[in-house]
């Protein structure tokens, strides 16, 4: 597990087994994902912990993430399996915490659990 | 990540809240991409520049942060969302170009160099080999890896601009001596730059951080520039190391199978109402060929040229401008093809262009049809 942002949220899990393109996908205003071959497809990532792959895509994607924390329609946190620049970066910017974890932690995480993250604690994820 | 002690003050906030913004984003950055400490860059070029990507929140954070953030490196960009000396002729709202031009205010007020363009290593003059920089654009981080000796990271537009803040980026790991676990071997035959772009694309979807490529045979700078722009587009690899690799890399081929693959996902129409020509934009080399092949032709069709500001200048002095104004080309600086605001569904239903990357945001972003072909034969369809 490693720690790209750190800080402490409470919610509920929103879960993708596909990575995000933030740039495009990702509806600014809303937080809702307008990507109709992806599986949060009509979903809105807003107040969640948002659990996927990783992002892909545009360097500029990191300015989406900034914008929908500016909206008020980002995730509480996000938690990855593979660290990359846009996530880190644009969380880094909006101060959203983000943490990689391992695949065989990935598949206990499941959509409608209610956990807390926190970086500075002994067992990061918690669920209640 | 180690950070010394001046490092971890400016972290801490210590040194303002510009510094502890720029660290943040730095810290972040090396923990993704296992870089154990920082070092210094000579060169930064950021993306984040297009209205029409970052949007109000991007303008105000940047109109926010110019307050006080000055560069420390020479800093160059990325294209930004028109030509002012034409933008008129585009049905463009007032809005758009107002939130443009505080985007373009807020950067030199920072100190960089009003260069929008994706091609810096071909207007700038190279550095010395192996030369850390922190480049943005994808093309560009690709092209500097690969064929200009120099190391960059594939950043993030924040990454970028932090590391232009500081003057350091992270010690990641396309800074250092890599040997990848993939290999392409290009086998098609004959290849023009829509090849090279389409062998690009595939190569950024199979490869993680970089890639060993074999068979690439010579390679002109529409060529070399199309595979790095491919490339860019399709994933996280920006490196090419050239040659066939260690006897454990896996192998795979880029056939005529694997470009029909990549071609059908791309090329949705089978003509296009306009033609787009520069994503990445044209250097005067290319402009010069496109000059040469448009002799007493003219196009049958609108055809946007894009190219930065300091080619189309050489271009008018040498006289290419008005050769390609006579075929009917719009010439338009400082702008792309790529993530335009100016070619819109409403009126166009869809684009001729060269360009794999072109493609995919014109299909994604724009949400035009796409149809592509290699510019010999664009010259031979398309014009009289």
């Amino acid at each position: 597990m490693k720690v790209l942002v750190s800080g402490k949220a409470e919610g509920i899990i929103l879960k993708s087994e596909k990575s995000i393109n933030f740039l495009g996908t990702v509806d600014k205003k809303t937080g809702i994902i307008s990507d109709e071959n992806h599986d949060l497809y009509q979903k809105s990532i807003k107040d969640t912990i948002l659990v996927f792959p990783s992002g892909v895509g545009s360097s500029v994607g990191a300015y989406t993430i900034y914008s929908i924390k500016s909206n008020g329609t980002a995730p509480l946190a996000m938690i990855c399996t593979k660290a990359d620049l846009t996530v880190a970066t644009g969380c880094a910017l909006a101060n959203i915490p983000v943490i990689v974890i391992p695949d065989d932690e990935f598949v206990t995480l499941q959509t409608g659990q209610k956990i807390t993250l926190d970086t500075e604690s002994n067992s990061i994820i918690s669920q209640k | 990540m180690e950070l010394t002690k001046d490092e971890k003050s400016a972290l801490k906030g210590e040194q303002g809240e510009t510094l502890e913004t720029a660290y943040r984003i730095l810290v972040a950055t090396g923990e993704a991409t296992d870089a154990e400490k920082l070092v210094p860059i000579e060169w930064a070029h950021l993306s984040g520049v297009n209205y029409n990507t970052i949007g109000d929140a991007g303008e105000e954070f940047l109109s926010s942060i110019s307050k006080n953030a000055r560069v420390k490196v020479k800093t160059t960009l990325n294209p930004m969302g028109f030509d002012i000396d034409n933008v008129k002729n585009y049905d463009l709202d007032e809005n758009f170009i107002s939130k443009q031009l505080s985007i373009r205010n807020s950067y030199e007020t920072m100190g960089v160099i009003p260069s929008f363009s994706c091609i810096p290593y071909e207007i700038f003059d190279i550095p010395k080999d192996g030369t850390q920089v922190a480049f943005a654009e994808s093309n560009a981080a690709i092209h500097a890896n690969s064929f200009d000796n120099l190391k960059t990271n594939k950043e993030s537009a924040f990454s970028a601009l932090a590391s232009a803040i500081v003057g350091k980026s992270p010690y990641s790991s396309l800074r250092k001596e890599d040997s990848p676990n993939i290999t392409i071997r290009m086998k098609v035959k004959n290849p023009n730059e829509l090849t090279y772009g389409m062998l690009g694309f595939f190569a950024g979807k199979v490869g993680d951080t970089s890639v060993n490529i074999s068979g690439l045979g010579e390679m002109d700078k529409r060529q070399t520039k199309a595979m790095c722009g491919g490339m860019g587009t399709s994933g996280t690899c920006a490196k090419f190391n050239f040659g066939e690799g260690d006897s454990d890399c896996e192998k795979i081929d880029f056939d005529e199978k694997e470009m029909q693959t990549v071609h059908d996902e791309l090329n949705t129409a089978e003509k296009g109402d306009i033609i787009t020509l520069g994503s990445p934009q044209l250097g005067l080399d290319e402009i010069s060929d496109l000059a040469g092949k448009l002799k007493g032709r003219s196009f049958q069709k609108r055809c946007m040229v894009f190219m930065p500001r300091t080619v189309k200048e050489q271009s008018t002095k040498i006289g290419y401008t008005a050769e390609l104004e006579r075929a009917g080309c719009e010439i338009l600086a400082d702008c792309c093809t790529c993530l335009s605001p100016l070619i819109s569904k409403d009126s166009v239903d869809a684009v001729t262009t060269n360009s794999i990357k072109g493609a995919f945001y014109l299909k994604n972003s724009n949400g035009v049809g796409v149809n592509l072909k290699p510019l010999l034969q664009i010259v031979e369809d398309e014009t009289r």
